[in-house]
Protein backbone atom coordinates (compact mmCIF):
# COMPACT_ATOMS: atom_id res chain seq x y z
CA UNK A 1 0.00 0.00 0.00
CA UNK A 2 1.58 3.55 -0.69
CA UNK A 3 1.80 5.88 1.61
CA UNK A 4 -0.58 8.33 3.43
CA UNK A 5 0.38 12.19 1.76
CA UNK A 6 0.18 14.33 4.96
CA UNK A 7 0.69 18.13 4.74
CA UNK A 8 1.72 20.19 7.40
CA UNK A 9 0.77 23.54 8.44
CA UNK A 10 3.60 25.88 10.64
CA UNK A 11 4.20 29.05 11.91
CA UNK A 12 7.50 31.20 10.46
CA UNK A 13 9.15 30.51 14.07
CA UNK A 14 8.70 27.13 13.28
CA UNK A 15 9.86 27.23 9.86
CA UNK A 16 13.13 28.87 11.14
CA UNK A 17 12.37 31.70 9.62
CA UNK A 18 12.45 34.16 12.35
CA UNK A 19 10.08 35.45 15.08
CA UNK A 20 8.06 38.52 15.19
CA UNK A 21 9.91 40.50 12.49
CA UNK A 22 8.85 37.84 10.37
CA UNK A 23 5.48 37.06 11.60
CA UNK A 24 4.30 39.14 8.39
CA UNK A 25 5.22 36.55 6.06
CA UNK A 26 2.69 35.09 3.44
CA UNK A 27 1.80 31.16 2.90
CA UNK A 28 4.64 29.22 1.04
CA UNK A 29 4.80 25.76 0.34
CA UNK A 30 8.13 23.60 0.55
CA UNK A 31 8.66 20.08 -0.32
CA UNK A 32 9.02 17.72 2.60
CA UNK A 33 8.80 17.96 6.20
CA UNK A 34 10.21 21.38 7.66
CA UNK A 35 10.98 22.06 11.23
CA UNK A 36 9.06 19.69 13.80
CA UNK A 37 8.03 18.36 10.79
CA UNK A 38 11.35 16.01 11.42
CA UNK A 39 9.64 14.36 14.45
CA UNK A 40 6.07 14.15 12.90
CA UNK A 41 7.94 12.18 9.98
CA UNK A 42 9.59 9.47 12.72
CA UNK A 43 6.16 9.62 14.69
CA UNK A 44 4.08 8.26 11.57
CA UNK A 45 6.40 6.18 10.90
CA UNK A 46 6.32 3.68 7.67
CA UNK A 47 2.02 4.22 7.35
CA UNK A 48 2.25 8.18 6.00
CA UNK A 49 4.69 10.98 4.20
CA UNK A 50 4.71 14.54 4.54
CA UNK A 51 5.03 15.80 1.47
CA UNK A 52 4.95 19.45 1.83
CA UNK A 53 4.71 22.22 4.50
CA UNK A 54 3.00 25.71 4.38
CA UNK A 55 4.66 28.01 6.47
CA UNK A 56 2.52 31.18 7.04
CA UNK A 57 3.29 34.18 9.20
CA UNK A 58 0.91 34.58 12.41
CA UNK A 59 0.27 37.90 12.41
CA UNK A 60 -0.61 37.44 8.26
CA UNK A 61 -2.93 35.02 9.36
CA UNK A 62 -4.59 36.99 12.24
CA UNK A 63 -4.80 39.88 10.45
CA UNK A 64 -5.94 38.41 6.82
CA UNK A 65 -7.63 35.75 7.87
CA UNK A 66 -10.03 35.04 4.33
CA UNK A 67 -7.13 35.90 2.68
CA UNK A 68 -4.68 33.48 4.58
CA UNK A 69 -6.93 30.84 4.25
CA UNK A 70 -7.55 31.10 0.86
CA UNK A 71 -4.11 31.12 0.23
CA UNK A 72 -3.10 28.11 2.39
CA UNK A 73 -5.85 26.32 0.96
CA UNK A 74 -5.21 26.36 -2.73
CA UNK A 75 -1.53 25.40 -1.43
CA UNK A 76 -2.68 22.18 0.16
CA UNK A 77 -5.28 21.14 -2.38
CA UNK A 78 -2.54 21.03 -4.54
CA UNK A 79 -1.34 18.15 -3.25
CA UNK A 80 -3.48 15.35 -3.20
CA UNK A 81 -3.30 15.23 0.48
CA UNK A 82 -5.01 12.49 2.60
CA UNK A 83 -3.86 13.57 5.95
CA UNK A 84 -3.76 17.47 7.32
CA UNK A 85 -1.35 18.43 10.14
CA UNK A 86 -1.36 21.88 11.93
CA UNK A 87 1.17 22.46 14.92
CA UNK A 88 1.23 22.02 17.59
CA UNK A 89 0.91 25.79 18.85
CA UNK A 90 1.15 25.33 22.21
CA UNK A 91 -0.03 28.65 24.01
CA UNK A 92 0.68 30.98 20.90
CA UNK A 93 -2.64 32.45 20.69
CA UNK A 94 -2.47 33.81 16.61
CA UNK A 95 -0.40 30.30 15.75
CA UNK A 96 -3.68 28.39 17.91
CA UNK A 97 -6.41 30.51 16.15
CA UNK A 98 -4.37 29.74 12.88
CA UNK A 99 -3.93 26.06 13.62
CA UNK A 100 -7.57 25.80 14.36
CA UNK A 101 -8.54 27.89 11.62
CA UNK A 102 -7.08 26.21 8.93
CA UNK A 103 -7.76 23.01 9.93
CA UNK A 104 -11.78 23.12 9.73
CA UNK A 105 -11.32 24.80 6.58
CA UNK A 106 -9.33 22.05 4.97
CA UNK A 107 -11.97 19.88 6.38
CA UNK A 108 -14.45 21.36 5.28
CA UNK A 109 -13.36 21.99 1.59
CA UNK A 110 -11.14 19.37 1.05
CA UNK A 111 -13.15 16.84 3.09
CA UNK A 112 -9.91 15.31 4.42
CA UNK A 113 -9.07 14.12 8.24
CA UNK A 114 -7.54 17.10 10.04
CA UNK A 115 -5.77 17.39 13.21
CA UNK A 116 -4.45 20.14 15.38
CA UNK A 117 -2.47 20.45 18.71
CA UNK A 118 -2.53 22.82 21.72
CA UNK A 119 -2.27 24.35 25.29
CA UNK A 120 -5.80 24.15 26.81
CA UNK A 121 -5.76 28.11 27.53
CA UNK A 122 -4.67 28.55 23.77
CA UNK A 123 -7.97 30.88 22.66
CA UNK A 124 -7.45 28.59 19.58
CA UNK A 125 -9.13 26.09 21.86
CA UNK A 126 -12.13 27.85 22.97
CA UNK A 127 -13.34 28.74 19.09
CA UNK A 128 -11.76 25.67 17.04
CA UNK A 129 -12.62 22.50 19.41
CA UNK A 130 -16.14 22.06 18.11
CA UNK A 131 -14.92 21.66 14.76
CA UNK A 132 -11.36 20.65 14.63
CA UNK A 133 -9.85 17.44 16.56
CA UNK A 134 -7.27 19.10 18.59
CA UNK A 135 -4.43 17.16 21.04
CA UNK A 136 -4.14 19.29 24.23
CA UNK A 137 -0.61 20.04 24.42
CA UNK A 138 1.66 21.76 27.39
CA UNK A 139 2.02 25.10 27.21
CA UNK A 140 5.48 25.76 25.45
CA UNK A 141 7.79 24.14 22.84
CA UNK A 142 9.30 22.21 25.83
CA UNK A 143 6.15 19.73 25.79
CA UNK A 144 7.15 18.83 21.63
CA UNK A 145 8.54 15.68 22.58
CA UNK A 146 5.04 14.53 24.05
CA UNK A 147 2.87 16.78 21.75
CA UNK A 148 4.35 14.91 18.36
CA UNK A 149 3.85 10.94 19.31
CA UNK A 150 0.31 12.12 20.33
CA UNK A 151 -0.55 14.19 17.43
CA UNK A 152 0.92 12.01 14.84
CA UNK A 153 -1.00 8.84 17.00
CA UNK A 154 -4.02 10.06 16.63
CA UNK A 155 -3.71 11.67 13.21
CA UNK A 156 -3.35 8.25 11.92
CA UNK A 157 -6.72 6.79 13.53
CA UNK A 158 -8.16 9.70 11.91
CA UNK A 159 -7.17 8.75 8.82
CA UNK A 160 -8.09 5.05 8.88
CA UNK A 161 -11.41 6.36 10.02
CA UNK A 162 -11.76 5.64 13.86
CA UNK A 163 -13.49 8.14 16.04
CA UNK A 164 -10.79 9.97 18.55
CA UNK A 165 -11.82 9.55 22.43
CA UNK A 166 -10.43 12.42 24.84
CA UNK A 167 -9.86 9.86 27.78
CA UNK A 168 -7.15 7.24 25.28
CA UNK A 169 -6.15 10.11 22.61
CA UNK A 170 -5.80 12.98 24.78
CA UNK A 171 -7.77 15.21 22.63
CA UNK A 172 -10.12 18.15 23.57
CA UNK A 173 -14.04 17.33 24.25
CA UNK A 174 -16.10 18.93 21.25
CA UNK A 175 -18.83 19.02 22.84
CA UNK A 176 -20.66 16.90 20.49
CA UNK A 177 -23.69 14.56 21.67
CA UNK A 178 -23.65 11.23 19.67
CA UNK A 179 -27.26 8.64 20.15
CA UNK A 180 -26.55 5.64 21.97
CA UNK A 181 -28.54 3.17 23.69
CA UNK A 182 -29.27 2.70 27.52
CA UNK A 183 -30.80 0.07 29.70
CA UNK A 184 -31.99 2.32 32.39
CA UNK A 185 -34.22 5.19 31.08
CA UNK A 186 -33.59 8.86 31.35
CA UNK A 187 -35.70 9.52 34.34
CA UNK A 188 -34.30 6.77 36.15
CA UNK A 189 -30.85 8.11 35.48
CA UNK A 190 -31.36 11.29 36.54
CA UNK A 191 -32.94 10.58 40.14
CA UNK A 192 -30.16 8.06 40.33
CA UNK A 193 -27.80 10.86 39.69
CA UNK A 194 -29.72 13.18 42.16
CA UNK A 195 -29.55 11.03 45.22
CA UNK A 196 -25.53 10.06 44.21
CA UNK A 197 -25.72 13.74 44.67
CA UNK A 198 -27.33 14.82 47.89
CA UNK A 199 -26.14 11.51 49.32
CA UNK A 200 -22.38 12.49 48.61
CA UNK A 201 -21.58 9.66 46.38
CA UNK A 202 -19.90 10.28 43.04
CA UNK A 203 -21.60 10.88 39.93
CA UNK A 204 -21.27 11.79 36.36
CA UNK A 205 -22.96 14.26 34.19
CA UNK A 206 -24.24 13.13 31.02
CA UNK A 207 -24.47 16.77 30.05
CA UNK A 208 -21.88 18.70 31.30
CA UNK A 209 -21.76 22.43 31.37
CA UNK A 210 -19.82 24.18 29.17
CA UNK A 211 -17.33 26.92 31.23
CA UNK A 212 -19.01 30.08 30.51
CA UNK A 213 -16.89 33.26 31.46
CA UNK A 214 -19.36 35.61 30.16
CA UNK A 215 -20.54 38.90 32.19
CA UNK A 216 -23.82 41.06 31.51
CA UNK A 217 -22.86 44.27 29.95
CA UNK A 218 -22.89 47.06 31.58
CA UNK A 219 -25.32 50.11 31.32
CA UNK A 220 -24.20 52.51 28.04
CA UNK A 221 -22.53 55.90 29.60
CA UNK A 222 -24.92 58.45 29.59
CA UNK A 223 -22.90 61.48 29.24
CA UNK A 224 -19.46 61.05 28.08
CA UNK A 225 -18.37 64.77 28.39
CA UNK A 226 -18.67 64.24 32.20
CA UNK A 227 -17.08 60.80 32.04
CA UNK A 228 -13.86 59.56 33.69
CA UNK A 229 -12.48 56.93 31.30
CA UNK A 230 -9.29 54.98 31.80
CA UNK A 231 -6.93 53.16 30.22
CA UNK A 232 -5.90 49.57 30.49
CA UNK A 233 -4.29 47.56 28.09
CA UNK A 234 -2.54 44.21 26.93
CA UNK A 235 -0.04 45.64 24.78
CA UNK A 236 2.56 45.71 27.45
CA UNK A 237 2.96 49.58 27.42
CA UNK A 238 5.04 50.86 30.09
CA UNK A 239 7.71 53.58 31.18
CA UNK A 240 10.55 53.24 29.60
CA UNK A 241 13.17 50.53 31.45
CA UNK A 242 10.23 48.82 32.32
CA UNK A 243 10.39 49.65 36.08
CA UNK A 244 8.30 46.41 37.40
CA UNK A 245 9.83 44.14 35.43
CA UNK A 246 6.80 42.79 33.71
CA UNK A 247 7.45 39.87 31.60
CA UNK A 248 7.57 39.69 27.92
CA UNK A 249 5.47 36.28 28.10
CA UNK A 250 3.04 34.43 30.64
CA UNK A 251 3.14 37.80 32.91
CA UNK A 252 2.45 37.47 36.61
CA UNK A 253 2.16 41.25 37.00
CA UNK A 254 0.71 44.53 35.33
CA UNK A 255 1.61 48.33 36.20
CA UNK A 256 -0.42 51.28 37.49
CA UNK A 257 1.59 53.70 36.16
CA UNK A 258 0.93 57.88 36.48
CA UNK A 259 0.43 59.97 33.50
CA UNK A 260 -0.76 62.84 35.19
CA UNK A 261 0.36 66.02 32.72
CA UNK A 262 1.18 63.34 30.10
CA UNK A 263 0.20 64.27 26.89
CA UNK A 264 1.11 62.47 25.05
CA UNK A 265 3.39 58.84 25.19
CA UNK A 266 6.68 59.56 23.11
CA UNK A 267 9.49 56.61 22.59
CA UNK A 268 11.81 58.84 25.10
CA UNK A 269 9.48 57.61 27.87
CA UNK A 270 7.86 54.97 26.91
CA UNK A 271 7.95 51.29 25.77
CA UNK A 272 6.15 48.04 25.21
CA UNK A 273 7.28 45.01 27.35
CA UNK A 274 5.27 43.21 25.08
CA UNK A 275 7.52 39.88 23.36
CA UNK A 276 4.66 38.53 21.57
CA UNK A 277 4.43 40.97 18.96
CA UNK A 278 6.96 43.10 16.68
CA UNK A 279 7.68 46.18 19.20
CA UNK A 280 8.85 48.39 16.09
CA UNK A 281 6.09 50.49 15.84
CA UNK A 282 4.43 50.56 19.38
CA UNK A 283 7.99 51.27 20.81
CA UNK A 284 8.39 54.41 17.85
CA UNK A 285 4.66 55.41 18.92
CA UNK A 286 3.18 53.91 21.84
CA UNK A 287 0.25 55.98 21.45
CA UNK A 288 -0.46 53.47 18.46
CA UNK A 289 -0.94 50.91 21.65
CA UNK A 290 -2.41 53.12 24.33
CA UNK A 291 -3.83 56.46 22.42
CA UNK A 292 -2.97 58.67 25.08
CA UNK A 293 -2.49 61.54 23.25
CA UNK A 294 -5.98 61.44 21.53
CA UNK A 295 -7.55 61.70 24.67
CA UNK A 296 -5.96 64.20 25.78
CA UNK A 297 -7.37 66.61 23.03
CA UNK A 298 -10.49 64.88 23.86
CA UNK A 299 -10.12 65.96 27.28
CA UNK A 300 -9.37 69.30 26.67
CA UNK A 301 -12.02 69.92 24.27
CA UNK A 302 -14.50 68.57 27.11
CA UNK A 303 -15.79 65.80 24.42
CA UNK A 304 -14.96 63.15 27.87
CA UNK A 305 -15.16 64.61 31.65
CA UNK A 306 -11.73 63.70 31.87
CA UNK A 307 -8.97 60.76 31.58
CA UNK A 308 -8.00 58.69 34.53
CA UNK A 309 -4.57 59.77 35.93
CA UNK A 310 -3.15 56.09 36.03
CA UNK A 311 -3.28 53.15 33.30
CA UNK A 312 -2.80 49.66 33.89
CA UNK A 313 -0.71 47.41 32.14
CA UNK A 314 0.33 44.16 31.13
CA UNK A 315 1.42 41.68 28.59
CA UNK A 316 -1.40 39.16 27.15
CA UNK A 317 1.67 36.60 25.36
CA UNK A 318 1.12 33.02 26.90
CA UNK A 319 -0.32 35.03 29.99
CA UNK A 320 -2.59 32.51 32.06
CA UNK A 321 -6.59 33.27 32.21
CA UNK A 322 -5.95 32.71 36.04
CA UNK A 323 -3.39 35.18 36.68
CA UNK A 324 -5.46 37.72 33.94
CA UNK A 325 -8.50 36.97 36.22
CA UNK A 326 -6.54 37.87 39.50
CA UNK A 327 -5.47 41.04 38.02
CA UNK A 328 -8.52 42.41 36.45
CA UNK A 329 -10.24 41.71 40.11
CA UNK A 330 -7.64 43.73 41.79
CA UNK A 331 -7.25 46.89 39.77
CA UNK A 332 -11.28 47.05 38.37
CA UNK A 333 -12.09 47.55 42.09
CA UNK A 334 -9.06 50.26 42.40
CA UNK A 335 -10.79 51.99 39.28
CA UNK A 336 -14.56 51.46 40.66
CA UNK A 337 -12.92 53.46 43.71
CA UNK A 338 -11.03 55.97 41.63
CA UNK A 339 -14.52 56.64 40.41
CA UNK A 340 -14.08 55.52 37.15
CA UNK A 341 -16.83 55.56 34.21
CA UNK A 342 -15.17 53.19 31.97
CA UNK A 343 -12.50 51.64 30.70
CA UNK A 344 -10.77 51.67 27.20
CA UNK A 345 -9.11 48.13 27.05
CA UNK A 346 -6.56 48.16 24.12
CA UNK A 347 -5.10 44.88 22.76
CA UNK A 348 -2.15 43.70 20.10
CA UNK B 1 -15.77 48.48 29.09
CA UNK B 2 -15.04 48.85 25.43
CA UNK B 3 -12.37 46.56 24.00
CA UNK B 4 -10.11 47.83 21.10
CA UNK B 5 -8.24 44.89 19.13
CA UNK B 6 -7.46 43.21 16.26
CA UNK B 7 -8.16 39.74 16.57
CA UNK B 8 -11.92 40.04 16.95
CA UNK B 9 -12.93 36.53 17.45
CA UNK B 10 -10.60 36.45 20.32
CA UNK B 11 -12.08 38.69 22.35
CA UNK B 12 -15.74 37.35 21.05
CA UNK B 13 -14.09 34.27 23.01
CA UNK B 14 -12.77 36.07 26.30
CA UNK B 15 -16.30 37.81 26.52
CA UNK B 16 -16.08 41.18 25.66
CA UNK B 17 -19.20 42.99 25.07
CA UNK B 18 -18.60 46.14 23.46
CA UNK B 19 -15.51 45.22 20.62
CA UNK B 20 -13.84 48.01 17.86
CA UNK B 21 -11.77 46.30 15.77
CA UNK B 22 -8.50 47.86 15.06
CA UNK B 23 -5.64 48.34 12.61
CA UNK B 24 -3.41 45.73 13.13
CA UNK B 25 -1.73 43.28 16.15
CA UNK B 26 1.99 45.31 16.45
CA UNK B 27 -0.18 48.84 16.15
CA UNK B 28 -4.00 48.70 16.54
CA UNK B 29 -4.60 52.78 17.08
CA UNK B 30 -2.13 53.44 14.45
CA UNK B 31 -0.50 52.94 10.89
CA UNK B 32 3.11 53.56 10.42
CA UNK B 33 2.89 54.41 6.95
CA UNK B 34 0.44 57.25 7.02
CA UNK B 35 2.27 60.62 8.01
CA UNK B 36 1.69 61.65 11.98
CA UNK B 37 -1.28 63.99 11.17
CA UNK B 38 -3.13 61.17 9.39
CA UNK B 39 -2.41 58.54 11.67
CA UNK B 40 -3.13 60.76 14.73
CA UNK B 41 -6.79 61.64 12.68
CA UNK B 42 -7.34 57.63 12.18
CA UNK B 43 -6.41 56.80 15.99
CA UNK B 44 -9.20 59.72 16.90
CA UNK B 45 -11.83 57.87 14.72
CA UNK B 46 -10.96 54.41 16.52
CA UNK B 47 -11.18 56.42 20.07
CA UNK B 48 -14.80 58.37 18.67
CA UNK B 49 -16.14 54.77 18.17
CA UNK B 50 -15.22 53.43 21.08
CA UNK B 51 -16.82 56.04 22.95
CA UNK B 52 -20.12 55.96 20.74
CA UNK B 53 -19.67 52.28 21.78
CA UNK B 54 -19.62 53.07 25.55
CA UNK B 55 -22.80 55.42 24.87
CA UNK B 56 -24.64 52.65 23.41
CA UNK B 57 -26.88 50.06 24.74
CA UNK B 58 -26.03 46.82 24.32
CA UNK B 59 -27.77 43.43 25.05
CA UNK B 60 -24.99 40.88 24.50
CA UNK B 61 -21.58 40.71 22.74
CA UNK B 62 -21.58 43.51 19.66
CA UNK B 63 -19.14 44.25 17.76
CA UNK B 64 -18.86 48.16 16.29
CA UNK B 65 -17.96 47.43 12.53
CA UNK B 66 -16.74 50.54 10.30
Amino acid sequence: MSKLRVVHYINQFFAGLGGEEKADVKPEIREGKVGPGMAFAAALGQEAEIVATVVCGDSFYGENMEEARKLVLDMVKGQKAHLFIAGPAFNAGRYGVACGDICKAVSEELGIPVLTGMYIENPGADIYRKHVSIVQTGNSAADMRNAVPAMAKAALKLARGEDLKASEDGVMEKGIRKNMYREARGSQRAVDMLIAKLSGQPFETEYPMPDFDRVPPNPAVEDISKAKIALVTSGGIVPKGNPDNIEASSATKYGKYDIDGVTDLTSDAYQTAHGGYDPVYANDDPDRVLPVDVLRDMEKEGVIGGLHRYFYSTVGNGTSVANSVGFASKFAKELKEDGVDAVILTST
Amino acid sequence: MVHICTVVPISLTVGANRIVPAIAIPHPLGNPKLDKKEEKALRRQLVEKSLKALQTEVDGQTVFEC
